[in-house]
């Protein structure tokens, strides 16, 4: 049981980084990396969401829609618990961190639209993960898009500074920069857990 | 509305890849085979065209309070819809594109274009709409497919063409395409993650470039008209 959580913690943040080898989640991954304090509150958030949305998926779909024959619905059920975890986060982030609330802003809605969420729930389901495995896998995929969103907004930090042709500005030079940061992520892919 | 004009928009203009920039991340995933890249950008198209008819239709009853809930439930419907159809007659491009069929639900080009166009536009422009811009879409696949798959495994084609059983058209993925050059001589690493981040990135950067010059020919040929029209008055 052990060595499986240490080989899909491993996996989802480093060898299969959701970002940097399954492209899941590259919307707010480019669009929130100007600055390390938000990416970091991005990051955290998307934790939270992907860790309560696998748990909660996977009891719905195994305690209710399994039971009804109802598989075939999963996309939409799923996608309608994201939207209702999203906005009970942003209720509940407005009452007890307003200073987070407001930093994340228009970001925050948004995590309902990221596909790293609906993703690592239907991976979960793909997979056939027990619950504590679903849990562990969505909060590492969340650990993993933290990583790659944080490392990338300091490379673009600096490459605000640096002299590239005009027509790369903006997403162009981003989309470069992830290229050559997904390029050290290989290093992993060849990796094997015991 | 003028056709013309929504198709020049949907292609090039506003492109919804190269121009308004959403909806990468099944761009950037999936575009390692031709097959997957018509196979994607279809189901794009054909999902895209039905919720804008439904949500246009629906324009003028759905709350302005929880419109994007209403959204997304269109979305979803039509998404399983045709991720059922997929696994039921093209079970082969199902596997292939994997989890990203059911993810069109979060593609942002559908519930941006829910959002942008077809609140404002009736049933009709919304669905020539949803056929241009999934065309665009589908083109951008296409190029960057193309191109992703004659650099990295020097063949085109592959999965959506056969040749060995004489040139023909194949639906279930097995077709080998066509090899240009020997496939060990190819750049293997466009096929992996980082040759989507850079392929996307430099379309993107010489979509820029074209529209940039674009707008710098139109400045100047204005202002020649404006000199013309001046050095016409003085003359006069």
């Amino acid at each position: 049981m052990l060595a499986k959580i240490v080989e899909i913690s491993l996996g989802a943040i480093l060898i299969n980084n959701f970002i940097f080898s399954q492209f899941l989640g590259c919307c707010p991954f480019l669009g929130c990396s100007n600055k390390v304090d938000t990416a970091t509150g991005m990051g955290l958030a998307v934790v939270f969401v992907m860790g309560f949305a696998s748990a909660i998926c996977w009891v719905i779909d195994n305690y209710i829609l399994v039971p009804l024959g109802l598989a075939f619905l999963e996309t939409l059920a799923f996608i309608l618990v994201i939207a209702a975890l999203v906005q009970l986060v942003e209720m509940f982030l407005k009452k007890a961190v307003p200073s987070l609330y407001s930093a994340l802003g228009i970001y925050l809605p948004l995590i309902t639209t990221n596909c790293a969420v609906l993703g690592v729930v239907l991976l979960n389901v793909q997979n056939n993960y027990n619950f504590i495995e679903s849990v562990v896998y969505g909060i590492t995929g969340g650990l993993g898009f933290m990583l790659a969103i944080v490392l990338f907004a300091t490379v673009r930090e600096r490459t605000q500074f640096s002299d590239y042709p005009e027509c790369f500005e903006g997403f162009p030079i981003c989309l470069v920069s992830a290229a050559l940061v997904a390029l050290a992520f290989m290093g992993f892919s060849g990796m094997k857990i015991l | 509305m003028n056709r013309r004009k929504q198709l020049r928009e949907g292609l090039v203009t506003n492109n919804p890849v190269l121009v308004q920039q959403i909806g990468m991340c099944a761009t950037m995933a999936i575009t390692t085979t031709l097959f997957n890249g018509v196979g994607m950008g279809l189901s794009v198209l054909i999902i895209l065209t039905c919720c804008n008819v439904v949500v246009s239709a629906l324009r003028k009853i759905i709350p302005e309070e929880i419109r994007l809930a209403i959204f997304v439930v269109v979305i979803a419907g039509f998404v399983t819809i045709v991720d059922l159809l997929l696994q039921a007659y093209i079970p082969a491009l199902s596997a292939a594109l994997g989890v990203f069929i059911p993810l069109i639900v979060v593609n942002c080009i559908i519930i941006g274009r829910a959002e942008a166009f077809c609140q404002k536009n009736t049933v009709k422009d919304s669905f020539f709409d949803g056929i241009f811009q999934g065309l665009g879409y589908t083109i951008v696949l296409i190029i960057m497919c193309v191109f992703r798959e004659f650099v990295g495994s020097g063949r085109f084609g592959g999965g959506l063409i056969d040749i060995a059983n004489g040139f023909r058209f194949t639906m279930d993925g097995t077709g080998g395409g066509i090899q240009i050059f020997p496939e060990s001589y190819g750049m293997s690493i466009m096929n992996l993650p980082f040759g989507g981040f850079l392929t996307l990135g430099l379309l993107i950067g010489l979509m820029q470039y074209e529209l940039k010059k674009f707008e710098k020919k139109k400045k100047m040929a204005e202002r020649a008209a404006k000199e013309l029209a001046l050095q016409k008055e003085v003359e006069e």
